[in-house]
């Protein structure tokens, strides 16, 4: 009785705590039965039913539940917001839509600037991937996809390349070279097992770090379409994954449908935080400009900001009146500000300090499905379900 | 029979524009991936005479629960407080020279009302949400596809809670079809076919014209049950219909608010979870659930462990941390301080981006900058170069050259990770190396041990034991080194009394913290 293992390997922790012994369990298919009769063994000697078992650990759980709870209010002794009253009020910097980029024949659902500060690639819905001086307004290439619904697009660091994928599990890497066909240099990189849902390059060309419906996030190289490391842990869709600012880039975070927001090591594979708070769907992740805090927005109309030094949520961005939910977010360079696209076809600026919103940005006519501020910080693009693109300063 | 029907819909719909081919409304690719094969059969059996006029739309599938169910629950909410008899948004009944205009509210009463009881901030917003709630139907004009809110004496009604988007309507063609056949046999003007409802129902027509004969009778038979209504209940129930395929078909040019993201949809599409259990056969459901919840409850136990066991700060501190940190930033915030140049997508001239890759005359202000942290100095690649002038000086530029060459080994393709890791090895480390860098024991043996399986991490422990050495002793003296000063004060001068107090305020800060 009480088998405990798990057979689905890509789903299994390498170890476990079994009556408080560390069990080795690197299980595939050929030793399945040696460890069976293990893990019987083990049942025997504690004499154990496995519901005395999961008993003792819920209740286990709850105690350690509760004393994570107290030692949280221990630290909880005063709100951000309180603390932020001091601060001015800011004062309008009068942001305006400056420009609009046209091209796109159907739904945009994903976009990100170029190192360069004025290219934006944009992948919509029509099957396309366009990339776009969006200074000029001009579109420098318009690449067919294999599939429609081209959910996540990327700019690689060098500005050379960049990186989508969609419907078609896949992330493909494509050169951007000005004489050529850019589909010709096309390179598959990696296949997830459903829907690749978002993908950033991190600090560099070679690496390509995806999220995808199969609630994984994969690290690819680029060149070999090896898989370097792939990340288990949350229960459902990643919707979205964000780089760490710091020197060494080796963290990045992850939000997903199950709700939660999980902070990786990129070097061992293993999640190193966890944040929960939201009451539905994640749908965006953002690292604040610090590196200390990250920001989440998701289904419930709430932004949230967790601190990774508090090891707890510190601000909700909400409001009666916004109902519904959040599609992407970014800070400002200072991290004072947070923008937030909604699938109320706005965007609202938040005060992260006061947690007061401050502005919203009319213009779309559908849905704000990306959002995201320039590398310089001197304007903020958006994407929507309306078919164009804006640029804010 | 169906010639009977063109002539119809040619005596309303009148001048029947150019067929517009373009129009998506028709078949949005949901409906169609999702029509049923036995759609015509289930919709086109006539109903009994005394039914309710909805009998013919399939039945609301509440149990499902959609990506937007959260949204419906909030808008109903409001949309309950705007029903209160007592504090709601009035509803009358307005008499006019002829005829009565049953329970209906206008566009300026409601905004009014929400401007009163929602926490909106303008009268723009209120609208904007208005619009909103109103194009996915819990309100609607009395007299206009088009759904949205003016702000004027417009009448509007709301919708029956039974056509609520909530109910997850998946209505089929073949209803639409009814429901605009109906439409034809009705000869008031006020249900006369708009010219894009007579497009589809031509479209309609074509496609279904194996069994319009089913659809022409069931329109046929709701009209004459329409009929027998109250004339004030019908006019209601009328435009509520009406409404209904206002959000399920909009007009051309208005937003289909029951689209759903596709990520959403493709979640909601995937199969049960219990998928996994068909991989042991042996074992029994009860077995199964068994090891779901010792292995989840295991998992949620070392997690919560883990919580524990770290050290965390308070929110206070946190708060005083973000808050000086925007302070010092903000002078860098180009949504708050102007750049040094025009911002190039306010004022059409690119000198910004041009400046920055002349790299000429640096500003103070960005020097400045090299004093928050040693991350800023060596984000900055003349910062990085100014150091590294800095380092040598000091007979200390190894610890950066390691620190850059363990950062670079990362963004290698993994091809080249192998040779790379033994040539920083051979450079660094290795006994007899060129350019030898002291890190401490541990951290070397840790080093030696990633040696034996190198990959693109191998270095990062002695990495960061080395920028912590940096950090720690190279940075700050840089920063009180003449080099640096001379540095300040020969960049172009825009020094802000701000600026100044930034530098003052971080120094101060740091000294608390450390």
């Amino acid at each position: 009785m009480g088998i405990k293992y798990n057979c689905n390997t890509r789903h299994n922790p390498n170890t476990t705590f079994v009556n408080g012994q560390t069990v080795s369990r690197n299980i595939d298919f050929v030793n399945i039965r040696i460890s069976r009769d293990f893990f019987r063994k083990m049942d025997t000697e504690s004499k154990a039913t496995p519901s005395d078992t999961i008993e003792q650990l819920q209740k286990e759980a709850e105690a350690l539940k509760k004393r994570l709870d107290e030692e949280r209010q221990k630290l909880n002794d005063v709100t951000l917001e309180q603390m932020a009253e001091r601060l001015d009020v800011l004062n309008c910097p009068n942001i305006k839509p400056r420009r609009t980029l046209k091209g796109h024949l159907a739904k945009v659902l994903c976009s990100d600037w170029s190192p360069d500060k004025k290219h934006i690639v944009s992948s919509s819905q029509d099957g396309k991937m366009i990339i776009w001086d969006a200074h000029t307004t001009n579109k420098e290439h318009a690449v067919a996809m294999p599939t429609t619904w081209v959910m996540a697009c990327a700019y690689a660091p060098s500005g050379n390349s960049v990186a989508c994928g969609g419907l078609d599990n896949k992330v493909t890497v494509y050169p951007l070279v000005l004489d050529e066909d850019v589909s010709l240099r096309k390179k598959t990189v990696g296949t997830h097992t459903s829907y690749m849902s978002c993908c950033i390059f991190p600090n560099s060309d070679q690496q390509i770090l995806t999220g995808s419906g199969d609630s994984t996030c994969a690290l690819w190289d680029v060149e070999s379409g090896q898989l370097l490391q792939s990340f288990h842990g949350h229960s459902a869709d990643v919707m979205s994954i964000d780089l760490a600012p710091s020197e060494t880039g080796n963290t990045f975070v992850s939000g997903s449908v199950d709700k939660m927001v999980l902070i990786w090591d990129m070097r061992t594979g293993q999640c190193v935080q966890s944040f929960e708070g939201h009451e539905s769907d994640v749908n965006s992740v953002k690292f604040h400009p610090s590196g200390d805090a990250v920001a989440a927005g998701g289904d419930d109309a709430t932004c949230r900001l967790f601190d990774l030094r508090a090891d707890k949520e510190i601000a909700v961005y909400s409001k009666e009146s916004i109902i519904f939910g959040a599609n992407s977010v970014d800070f400002s360079h200072s991290g004072r500000l947070l923008f937030a696209g909604y699938n109320d076809y706005t965007v609202n600026v938040w005060d992260t300090l006061r947690c007061a919103r401050m502005w919203l940005l009319y213009g779309h006519e559908n849905r704000v499905s990306c959002l995201q501020v320039s590398p310089d910080g001197t304007a903020l693009s958006t994407g929507s379900w309306d078919c164009t693109l804006r640029v804010w300063a | 029979m169906p010639d009977m029907l063109n002539n119809v819909i040619f005596e309303n719909g009148g001048n029947q524009s150019s067929t517009n081919t373009n129009m998506v409304t028709m078949n949005s690719d949901k409906a169609v991936a999702k029509r049923k094969p036995d759609a015509c059969a289930s919709s086109c059996g006539i109903e009994p005479a005394n039914e309710e006029i909805t009998t013919t739309l399939p039945q609301p599938n509440i149990t499902e629960d959609t990506p937007n169910i959260l949204l419906y629950r909030k808008m109903e909410q409001i949309i309950q407080r705007m029903q209160d008899e007592t504090t709601g948004v009035p509803v009358r009944t307005v008499k006019s020279f002829m005829t009565k205009i049953p329970s209906v509210f206008t566009g300026s009463d409601l905004i009014t009302w929400m401007m009163k009881n929602l926490d909106v901030d303008d009268q723009q917003e209120a609208l904007h949400l208005a619009h909103l709630i109103a194009s996915h139907g819990y309100f609607f004009p009395i007299d206009d596809h088009m759904l949205t809110v003016k702000n004027d004496g417009t009448f509007y009604r709301f919708q029956t809670p039974y056509f609520w988007p909530s109910n997850c309507w998946e209505p089929e063609n073949t209803d639409y079809a009814v429901y605009l056949c109906k439409r034809t046999m009705q000869n008031k003007t006020r249900l006369e076919l708009a010219d894009y409802e007579a497009e589809n129902l031509a479209r309609l027509q074509k496609m279904f014209s194996r069994k319009w004969e089913f659809i022409f009778m069931q329109a046929e038979a709701q009209s004459k049950v329409d009929k027998k209504r109250d004339k004030l209940e019908r006019k209601v129930l009328d435009s509520q219909e009406r409404a209904f395929w206002d959000v399920h078909r909009p007009m051309p040019g208005c937003v289909n608010t029951t689209e759903i993201d596709i990520k959403k949809a493709c979640q909601f599409n995937k199969p049960s979870k219990g998928l996994k259990n068909l991989q042991i056969g042996a074992t029994t459901s009860e077995q199964q659930a068994n090891q779901v919840s010792v292995e989840s409850l295991e998992k949620q136990i070392s997690l919560l462990k883990s919580q524990l066991e770290r050290r965390n700060i308070k929110v206070s501190k946190a708060a005083d941390f973000f808050i000086a940190y925007s302070e010092q930033y903000l002078e860098y915030d180009p949504i708050f301080t102007p750049p040094e140049y025009p911002n190039p997508w306010i004022y059409d001239n690119t000198e910004l981006w041009d400046q920055e890759k002349i790299a000429k005359d640096i500003s103070a202000r960005r020097v400045r900058r090299w004093a928050f942290s040693l991350q800023e100095l060596l984000a900055d690649p003349i910062g990085r170069e100014h150091f590294e002038k800095f380092l040598d000086k000091e007979f200390s530029g190894e610890n950066l050259k390691f620190w850059e060459a363990a950062q670079d080994l990362k963004t290698l393709p993994q091809s080249q990770v192998q040779s790379k890791v033994n040539e920083i090895w051979d450079y660094f480390l290795a006994p007899d190396a060129k350019c030898p860098i002291n890190v401490d024991s541990h951290s070397y043996e840790i080093t030696k041990k990633n040696m034996e399986s190198p990959d693109r991490w191998t270095f990062d422990n002695a990495a960061a034991h080395v920028y912590h050495l940096m950090k720690s002793d190279s940075y700050s003296r840089y920063l009180r080194s003449d080099m640096y000063k001379d540095f300040l004060n020969g960049s172009k001068k825009k020094t802000s009394v701000k600026g100044i107090r930034s530098i003052v305020s971080f120094s101060a800060r740091k000294e608390n913290t450390t």
